[in-house]
């Protein structure tokens, strides 16, 4: 487990924050900018300190204040790759990869130099220097490096908020790739939910200086305390799915949500038994109180109301049960009353296969 | 334009004096900028007063003063010569020591602003990597600062080759010994007929002046380079 409760004030700002994660997988720290996630993560590594705290991996523990306890950062074997890359401009590429390694002293290695190019595709900047890189080949750089001084924890602090769009592209799939490829706990800082919903398999909301929300992504993503940061058009479950079966002649893929549930997505080249992880968009779900006939909607689930919660003026958040798979729905005031929606109660959501968003998402 | 022996011995010794004077200087040089800009301590602020005094005192105070500690019966320079048999006072090591005295501020300048502009980011990922204080000042600070160094170097040089003041008050002007070329110089034009060297002595000092610019500024160049500055 990776146990983190930490507690510093600097100036009007202020964090408390506490919370548990299990070692395998990608944990996001998602928020707002200034809501604490860079100082949360300067807390992990040590290069700050807090007021008082505990933080421990894996068994170990790295701080306690209530002990007396505090490893150095160059003693607590937590990789970091900072938003600005900080590769050090004096030295070769080759000799920026080889810093932490040549540091390691006995430690048995989890990855090899030659792994690390290789993974990263690295091999035509090993003789150039920082400065003549791209933002996302120094990205890269800093993401190898990191590697390569053998930690038991990686800290990424946005790594891809000063890279545009294009640039992303050049990271993202090696970070995927890396997520797969190493059972090395990462701690992924972003303010961009598309990028968590690439990477992250857990995740925490922080939201001015305190935790409000965390678990599974799945189970997060049914919480109004990320609503109220992704705001109501980006709001919606997320959900894991497997591949049943492809149809190229219609372009949808069937796959199978909770215990019996079935989606029709537009994902084609999507092998059988794959994972895949499914958007579904708080606003895009229809509701209706019987099964629908003569509608160009691919998808129609019965399933049971959890729960209904106003949000905002007219909108209620309604939570449904779809067999073992949660999903949400923005729905109107009026229409809750018109088709008399309770908690308990039955329902049919439908959800337009052209506004589900997937992605394959292959578990480690 | 030929040059007499002497002139040639006031040349050579010039080099050694000023030479000697950055070698020795420099280390601590660098301390004390690390501690004017890393340090928190009491006295930061008089310690950065007490650097910059040879720069707002006239260099013959300067001499005066090292005469008074490091003469053959003050303080040091009696303990030294007592201890090691040292003697500073009219001797070339003497020269050397009065030539840091007074460059020691303008080197410490350079250095720190070199150390300011070194960014603690990278420091900081090195800890992170795995490196500890001294490891982290040997393999990311230090080369950061380099070109701030040889910037320092070279000033403190070519102040060491012109001073004047401070040498002839501490260790006076003997040939051979502490007759620098700015000593030579003084003592041509003191000389009746000697204009004729004082020319051809003034002439060396600027040509050595031009070439330790252009030599610095090739350094600098090619480490800023490096660093991916220009």
């Amino acid at each position: 487990m990776i146990h983190v409760d930490v507690a510093m004030r600097r100036g009007d700002f202020s964090l408390d924050a506490r919370f548990e994660t299990p070692e395998a997988g990608v944990v996001a720290l998602f928020g707002r900018s200034g809501c604490g996630k860079t100082t949360l993560v300067n807390l992990i590594s040590g290069l700050l300190r807090p007021e008082r705290g505990r933080i421990d991996i894996g068994g170990e523990t790295l701080l306690d204040t209530a002990s007396g306890r505090s490893l150095a950062p160059e003693r607590r074997r937590v990789g970091y790759v900072f938003q600005d890359a900080r590769l050090f401009p004096h030295l070769t590429v080759a000799e920026n990869l080889a810093f932490g390694l040549r540091r390691v002293r006995g430690r048995p290695h989890i990855i090899e130099y030659d792994d690390v190019v290789a993974l990263l595709a690295l091999a035509p900047l090993v003789d150039r220097r920082p400065h003549s890189l791209s933002g996302g080949e120094r990205q890269r750089v800093g993401l190898g490096r990191a590697l390569l001084a053998q930690p038991r924890l990686l800290l990424l602090d946005e790594p891809l908020a000063s890279l545009d769009v294009a640039r992303r592209e050049e990271v993202l799939p090696y970070l995927e790739a890396l997520r797969l490829r190493l059972a090395l706990p990462m701690i992924y800082v972003s303010h961009a939910f598309d990028e968590v919903l690439r990477l992250a398999t857990h995740l925490v909301v922080l939201e001015a200086g305190r935790v409000v929300a965390q678990g599974s992504l799945t189970d997060v993503s049914l919480d109004p305390a990320l609503t109220a940061i992704v705001g109501p058009a980006a709001a919606g479950a997320v959900l894991d799915a497997q591949v049943l079966e492809g149809d190229a002649a219609t372009g949808l893929t069937r796959v199978r949500v909770g215990r019996s549930g079935e989606l029709r997505l537009r994902a084609p080249n999507l092998p059988s038994g794959s994972q895949v992880r499914v958007q579904v968009l708080a606003r895009d779900v229809i509701l209706s109180d019987r099964a629908p006939v003569g509608l160009s909607v691919r998808n129609a689930l019965r399933g049971h109301i959890v729960s209904i919660d106003p949000h905002g003026d007219e909108a209620c958040r309604t939570l449904i049960d779809l067999d073992g798979a949660r999903i949400v729905a923005h729905v109107t005031r009026d229409a809750v009353s018109a088709l008399q929606l309770r908690p308990g109660g039955e329902v049919w959501t439908l959800m337009k296969a052209v506004s589900l968003r997937s992605h394959a998402f292959p578990h480690a | 334009m030929a040059f007499t022996a002497a002139e040639i011995d006031a040349l050579r010794l010039s080099f050694g004096v000023a030479a000697r004077s950055v070698l020795f200087s420099l280390p601590f040089a660098t301390w004390i900028a690390w501690l004017l800009v890393r340090g928190r301590f009491r006295g930061r602020f008089a310690l950065d007063a007490f650097v910059h005094l040879p720069l707002v005192l006239p260099p013959v105070v300067i001499g005066y003063l090292l005469l008074v500690l490091f003469g053959r019966r003050g303080p040091i320079g009696s303990w030294l010569y007592g201890s090691f048999g040292i003697q500073l006072a009219f001797t070339t090591a003497g020269a050397a020591l009065a030539t840091a005295v007074v460059s020691f501020p303008l080197m410490v300048r350079a250095i720190r602003l070199s150390l300011e502009a070194v960014d603690r980011g990278l420091e900081d990922a090195a800890r992170t990597l795995g490196a500890g204080p001294m490891d982290r000042f040997l393999s990311i600070t230090l080369p950061l600062m380099l070109p701030g160094i040889l910037a320092g170097a070279v000033t403190a040089f070519a102040a060491s080759l012109g001073e004047f003041g401070a040498v002839i008050t501490f260790v006076s002007n003997i040939p051979g010994e502490t007759r620098t070329l700015p000593l030579a110089l003084y003592t041509a034009i003191q000389s009746p007929g000697g204009d004729a060297a004082a020319a051809r002595i003034a002439a060396l000092s600027l040509a050595l002046g031009f070439t330790g610019l252009a030599v610095s500024e090739w350094l600098a160049r090619r480490m800023r380079r490096a660093l991916g500055q220009a």
